[in-house]
């Protein structure tokens, strides 16, 4: 497998208006300059709470939402320079697995139908029912006749799940954006599901973005992590690092909120951060994050901090790390 | 501390075209006062009908619906529906419903919505209700101006905190919660989870927490119901669930938890959660457990105490 970053991505904005009648407009900053990079073969999470942008970053990944400003460079080429209508072959590289999946497949299709629908949009040679076998067989339904004519009505939400990753994979894609694609499941599936990804991607050599809101899983998922608040990353590294020692008050915050089953528990209350993220529409000045930070200083509330080097391939925008 | 309510062998079941639904089958447990009791499962084996049942919010297509619910020695189940809204439903018992806070109404202002119980079930003037909800949306730590606004103004864990005054209007001594946080942000869901440990110490208040997440149950909870199949499969205390659970349904869901901490390989559990139209014979449990045995296949395991206060349906802890 050749190494190397597949996807690069720089100074991304991405920035809705708002029109008001003869008045300026505002801006929705859902992203706001955040750069990465997502090496061939790995999975980097992208973690949030709802609002952070994380999702509005998966799509623009894949060109569903277009850019303000900034570079998406896949594979070598600069994907935001290139019109959509000459995709064509990035639609087939890139694929997404959305959260829900009661709402994402089409209930009057079958799982045969689904899994047709993009071999017919894309054209694709070859005899699409062996296509279709083996990507059930990749998501282990199985025996696959069992699963072939049912509808979505008739399948667990784990199953269900299966099934809309079955549809993203079918066409070979290198890049998959899996935006929260276990936090509808029950918690004794979501591994399952995760673990299948994993198994997924170490067969066919798949880079996934894996954005999420829950930190808890992403060690069983991911190789690297970027924490996203109010638009912008505020930590990234490996997992291990940022997990088991996190920097940023913010993420401290989201790893002290997150019970282990522990009977003790109950006994205490969480040591918890109050409020709640700000609108991105406004956005408040200095550090996005010090209204509700226990370690603001003077200098946060005036000058944002930038995403830092802290140690190696360890970033930090916090002005505790200078 | 004495038992607050009794449920015993609760039934549940619904009637539907593909035949009968067996939600809830012979459910038993006690709730003491101002303690929690956690009822912990997968989807669909009957943790919310449960509570329903205790409510006695029900849908239509009812076949059975049958056993005793003790509140304070009185049996419940004996009041017909009239007397049991009066008397028990809100007022003594009260639920905040999954997705509650979705259904807020969104052209109304919070407060009068908070308010409007108050006058239809306490009879209290218009005026008088809204300083009621003003007090009660306090009490759930909301600033008093909430009141004058609409649900669309609010975040999540806000309309969360309307939810829960909701249910807190009439002074129940029972809120059942039906996975109160399960459609919030990790930080808004230890707030909210901070500020139910604080409602349940100040205002003495016994709970019935409703959810799939065994870490999530754990802040809570003081004694834990595990459902499977619309069955009871093992009940105890918080330490002895988690610490040494018994029934090997319990010991795999909690290897399946994702945890922060500590590093263990999680395991899952193979299959799918039975059918409650037809569900297998034997234990329910048998096609998806590791030690199933022959009489698993055959005989339906009861539930029974295996050592003090501990109970435990399985044949591997002999009749």
């Amino acid at each position: 497998m050749p190494t190397g970053n597949l996807l690069e991505v720089r100074n991304l904005r991405v920035w809705f208006p708002i029109r008001r009648f003869f008045r300026e407009a505002l801006f929705v900053r859902a992203v706001d300059d955040v750069s990465f990079d997502l090496r061939r073969g790995e999975t980097l999470a992208i973690v949030g709470e709802s609002g952070s942008g994380k999702t509005t970053l998966g799509k623009t990944c894949l060109k569903l939402i277009e850019p303000t400003s900034g570079s998406i460079i896949y594979d070598g080429k600069d994907i935001t320079r290139v019109s959509n209508k000459d995709l064509g072959w990035y639609r087939r590289e890139a694929q997404i697995i959305y959260q829900d999946p009661f709402s994402s497949l089409n209930p009057f299709f079958t799982v045969y139908k689904t899994l047709e629908e993009p071999l017919i949009v894309n054209k694709m040679e070859g005899d699409r029912s062996e296509l279709i076998y083996k990507a059930l067989e990749d998501v282990k339904l199985t025996p696959v006749e069992e699963f072939i004519g049912k509808y979505p009505h008739m399948l667990s939400g784990g199953q269900r799940q299966r099934v809309a990753i079955a549809r993203a994979l079918i066409l070979k894609p290198r890049f998959v954006v899996a935006d929260e694609p276990v936090s509808m499941l029950d918690v004794s599936v979501r591994i399952e599901i995760l673990y299948l990804l994993k198994e997924l991607q170490d067969r066919y050599g798949i880079s996934f973005l894996y954005i999420t809101h829950d930190i808890a899983t992403v060690k069983y998922f991911s190789d690297r992590i970027g924490i996203m608040y109010a638009g912008r990353f505020v930590e990234s590294g490996s997992i291990r690092t940022v997990v088991s020692d996190p920097l940023h008050p913010y993420t401290k915050a989201l790893i002290d909120a997150i019970p282990d089953p522990d009977p003790r528990n109950r006994f205490a209350e969480r040591k918890v951060i109050p409020g709640e993220p700000p609108s991105p529409i406004n956005i408040p000045p200095g550090c996005r994050f010090h209204p509700r930070c226990p370690y603001a200083m003077p200098i946060c509330r005036e000058k944002e901090p930038i995403l830092h080097e802290v140690e190696k391939n360890r970033y930090v925008a916090c002005w505790l790390y200078g | 501390m004495e038992d607050l309510l009794k449920v015993r062998d609760l039934k549940l079941y619904y009637r539907t075209r593909r035949g009968i639904v067996r939600a809830v089958d012979d459910v038993s447990f006690d709730l003491r006062r101002g303690e929690t009791l956690a009822i912990v499962g997968e989807s669909g084996c009957g943790k919310s009908s449960t509570a329903t049942a205790i409510i006695r919010i029900l849908p239509r297509n009812i076949d059975t619906y049958e056993g005793s619910i003790i509140l304070d020695g009185v049996d419940v189940m004996k009041l017909d529906d009239g007397r049991f809204r009066e008397e028990v439903a809100w007022r003594r018992i009260s639920m905040v419903f999954q997705g509650a806070m979705n259904a807020l109404n969104p052209v109304m202002k919070v407060g009068f919505q908070v308010a409007e119980p108050l006058m239809v079930h306490s009879k209290l003037s218009r005026s008088e209700a809204l300083s009621k909800a003003r007090e009660l949306l306090g009490l759930v730590g909301l600033p008093s101006f909430v009141a004058d606004r609409y649900p669309h103004e609010l975040s999540g864990g806000m309309k969360q905190r309307v939810v829960i005054a909701m249910a807190l209007a009439l002074n129940p001594e029972i809120v059942i919660l039906d996975e109160p946080t399960s459609a919030l942000d990790v930080i808004t869901q230890a707030n909210i989870v901070n500020l139910l440990k604080k409602l349940k110490r100040e205002e003495s208040l016994s709970y019935i927490f409703i959810t799939h997440d065994l870490a999530l149950a754990s802040e809570l909870a003081d004694m834990i119901v595990v459902m499977y199949g619309g069955k009871v499969v093992e009940y105890g205390t918080a330490e002895q669930i988690y610490l040494d659970p018994k029934h090997p349904y319990s010991q795999k869901l909690l290897a399946s938890i994702p945890t922060l901490r500590t590093d263990k390989k999680l395991e899952f559990i193979p299959g799918a959660p039975p059918d409650l139209v037809s569900p297998p014979p034997g234990c329910r449990f048998h096609p998806r457990c590791p030690y199933a045995m022959p009489i698993c296949r055959e005989k339906e395991p009861i539930l029974h105490e295996v050592e003090k206060n501990r109970y435990v349906a399985c044949w591997l802890y002999g009749e």
